[in-house]
C-alpha cells in the first residue's frame, strides 16, 4: 500500500509536469513562433531572420555585431540603435538608459526589443566592418601580479583591419562561473600595423567570469572567438599637445595608440601619466622609455600612489588627480584620452576641466 | 443562501474585509518593492488580478479532479506552483504576442509574479475553506482587486512621502511596513462583518 501511494503521487506529478511542459512547447511553437520576419539596416541591407527573439541576438546570428559590455542582461547600455518603423512603446527594462535626447529619435537598446514584425533600424556604417574572428591563443604572460598579457592569433578571418584604441569582444565559453556564454570588451594594445594578431591586457578581477576565465583556465593554443573591432576612442587629427591618462589594463589602447603614433612618425608633444599603487603594479616601463626614444617629444610619466618603502621610488608621487594637476600648466591646446576605471576618469575628467581642457577634447574608455 | 449570492460575498470580503495584503501580510516582497510610484503599481496591480483569478480557478480544477480522486491532496503546494509557473508563461507569450501596449504595460511584470506568496496562498486558501468552482474564481479575482487596491493606496501614500522628511532609520523599507501597519490596523475596523 505505501509503495502504491508513492508511485501514484510520482506518476501524478510526472503527468502533470510532462502535460504543462507539452502545452509550452506546443505555445513555443504556435504562439510565440513569428515566423520569418525582414530586418533592414541603412535603408540599404535586408536580412530575412526568424521572429520572436531580442534584436541584439537576432543581428548576433547574421553575423552584426552591436557593442554590447553586458552579453544583453540590459545592464551597461551600450546596444543602443534607432529604430525607424514602428516596435511599440518603451520598456521599462529600456526607459533608465535611454536620455531625453534619444526618445524622440526611438533610440532602443537591442537587448531588450524583440524582432516580432518587419523593421527597419539605422546603426553606424563601420559596424558592418565588425566581424566574427576565430583565433588562437599564442602566449600569455604576466605583466604584473594581476595583469596578464594575452597575444591571439587570427585564424579565420586572418587579418583585422582595426584603428589603434578600439577594442574587441571577448567570448567566454560556459564554464563554472558561468552557465551561459557571455562577451567582455576589451582594448587591442597591438598596433594597427600587426593585422594578423590582437594583443589584450587583461587584469583579474575578483569573481569576474571574463578575467577568471583568462588568467586561470585559458591556455597556450587554446582556440577562442572574438568580434570586433568597435569604438571611437583613437588619436583625432590635430596639432594639439596629447596628454593621455590610464591606470591598470587602461595601459592597452593607450600603447597602442603610442606604437602607431611611432609607426606614423607622428611627433606632436605627448606626455603620458600613469597610475599605479607600487613599483610592482607598473608594466612595460622598458617599451615606454623605448618609445621616449623614438618619439622625440613624448614623455612617459609614471605616479605612484602608495610607493612601497623598497621601491626607493624618485618618480612622481601621489594620486593621479593630483600629479596630473601640478604637472598641467594650461589646458589651452591641449587633447586627453584617458582609459580607466569609472572612478578614476571622473576625477581625472574634472581636473582637466577645472584647468580649461574643454570637455570635448577630451577622450574616454570607461570600462566598469 | 444561493451559489451566486456567496460567491459575490466572497468576492467583496477578499476584496475588503479579508484582503490578502493587509489581512494575511502575503505578497509583501512584490509591494515593498514596485509599490514606489502609482504607475507602475497599476501595472503590477491588473498583472496580480489575472494570474491569481485564472490560476486560483486552474488550481481549483486540478486539486478537485486530480489530486483529491488520487489522494495526492499532499502533492498541492508542488502542483500549484507548477500550474502557477506554466500559466505565467503562456500569459506572458500570449500578451507578447496580442498587444505591444499591453506587454509594455504588464509583461514584464508578469516573471516578478511567478514568485508571489499571494498567489499561492488565495489557491491554499481556497482549498482549505472547500470553495466551490465558481467561489474559487470570485475569490481569486477579489484577492488580486483587493492586493491591487493595497498596493495602489500604498505607491500613493509614498509619492507624498517622498518629501516628507523622515528619520534616517526608517527610510524604504522601514516606514513602508509601519504604513502598512496602519493601514491594516483601519483595515481591520472591516473584520468579521462577513465570514468566509
Amino acid at each position: 500500500m505505501p509503495l502504491q501511494t508513492f508511485f501514484i503521487g510520482i506518476a501524478a506529478f510526472c503527468g502533470l509536469a510532462t502535460f504543462l511542459a507539452v502545452l509550452m512547447v506546443i505555445a513555443d511553437n504556435t504562439i510565440a513562433n513569428y515566423g520569418e520576419v525582414k530586418v533592414t539596416i541603412n535603408e540599404s541591407t535586408d536580412y530575412r531572420v526568424p521572429g520572436g527573439r531580442p534584436l541584439l541576438a537576432t543581428l548576433a546570428e547574421q553575423k552584426l555585431f552591436i557593442p554590447s559590455a553586458c552579453g544583453g542582461r540590459g545592464s551597461c547600455g551600450l546596444c543602443k540603435v534607432k529604430v525607424e518603423s514602428d516596435i511599440g512603446e518603451y520598456l521599462a527594462t529600456e526607459l533608465p538608459w535611454i536620455t531625453a535626447e534619444e526618445k524622440p529619435e526611438n533610440i532602443r537598446l537591442s537587448c531588450q526589443v524583440k524582432v516580432k514584425k518587419d523593421l527597419a533600424i539605422r546603426i553606424p556604417e563601420e559596424l558592418f566592418n565588425v566581424k566574427e574572428y576565430r583565433a588562437t591563443v599564442a602566449s600569455l604572460r604576466d605583466l604584473t601580479h594581476d595583469i596578464k598579457e594575452v597575444t591571439l592569433k587570427l585564424v579565420d578571418p586572418p587579418e583585422i583591419n582595426a584603428r589603434a584604441g578600439q577594442f574587441i569582444q571577448f567570448q567566454v565559453p560556459e564554464y563554472e562561473l558561468s552557465s551561459e556564454s557571455v562577451y567582455r570588451a576589451y582594448s587591442l594594445s597591438s598596433p594597427p600595423q600587426r593585422r594578423d594578431i590582437v594583443e589584450l591586457e587583461i587584469r583579474l578581477v575578483p569573481n569576474g567570469i571574463c578575467t577568471t576565465y583568462v588568467h586561470q583556465h585559458l591556455k597556450e593554443g587554446e582556440e577562442v572567438t572574438i568580434n570586433g573591432p568597435y569604438g571611437e576612442f583613437y588619436l583625432r587629427d590635430s596639432e594639439r599637445e596629447i596628454v593621455f591618462i590610464a591606470g591598470g589594463s587602461g595601459m592597452a589602447p593607450i600603447k597602442a595608440i603610442l606604437l602607431d603614433m611611432a609607426e606614423k612618425q607622428i611627433s606632436r608633444r605627448a606626455r603620458y601619466f600613469f597610475g599605479a599603487r607600487s613599483k610592482r603594479d607598473l608594466f612595460l616601463v622598458e617599451e615606454m622609455q623605448e618609445l621616449e626614444g623614438k618619439l622625440p617629444n613624448f614623455r612617459y610619466i609614471p605616479a605612484l600612489s602608495a610607493p612601497a618603502a623598497e621601491d626607493n621610488w624618485k618618480g612622481e608621487s601621489g594620486l593621479i588627480t593630483d600629479v596630473l594637476d601640478r604637472n598641467l600648466e594650461s589646458g589651452d591646446n591641449v587633447e586627453a584620452y584617458l582609459c580607466g576605471s569609472p572612478g578614476m576618469i571622473d576625477a581625472c575628467v574634472r581636473v582637466l576641466t577645472a584647468n580649461g581642457v574643454p570637455e570635448e577634447l577630451i577622450f574616454y574608455d570607461k570600462f566598469g | 443562501m444561493s451559489e451566486a449570492w456567496l460567491a459575490f460575498s466572497i468576492f467583496f470580503a477578499a476584496i475588503f474585509t479579508n484582503n490578502i495584503l493587509l489581512t494575511n501580510y502575503l505578497g509583501m516582497c512584490s509591494f515593498l518593492a514596485v509599490s514606489r510610484e502609482v504607475k507602475t503599481s497599476i501595472g503590477l496591480g491588473f498583472a496580480v488580478i489575472m494570474v491569481m483569478a485564472a490560476t486560483s480557478a486552474l488550481n481549483w480544477l486540478v486539486y478537485t479532479y486530480v489530486l483529491v480522486p488520487l489522494n495526492l491532496v499532499y502533492l498541492r503546494y508542488i502542483a500549484f506552483i507548477l500550474v502557477i509557473a506554466a500559466f505565467v508563461q503562456l500569459a506572458e507569450m500570449v500578451i507578447e504576442r496580442l498587444s505591444d501596449v499591453l506587454y509594455a504595460a504588464l509583461g514584464i511584470f508578469l516573471p516578478l509574479i511567478t514568485v508571489n506568496c499571494a498567489i499561492l496562498g488565495a489557491s491554499l486558501f481556497m482549498v482549505i475553506r472547500e470553495y466551490s468552482f465558481f467561489s474559487a474564481f470570485a475569490y481569486g479575482l477579489g484577492s488580486g482587486i483587493g492586493w491591487t487596491l493595497a498596493i495602489i493606496a500604498m505607491a500613493g501614500i509614498r509619492q507624498k512621502m517622498a518629501r516628507a522628511r523622515i528619520p534616517r532609520g526608517l527610510e524604504g523599507a522601514g516606514i513602508a511596513l509601519i504604513i502598512t501597519g496602519f493601514m491594516a490596523i483601519a483595515f481591520m475596523g472591516l473584520a468579521g462583518m462577513i465570514r468566509i
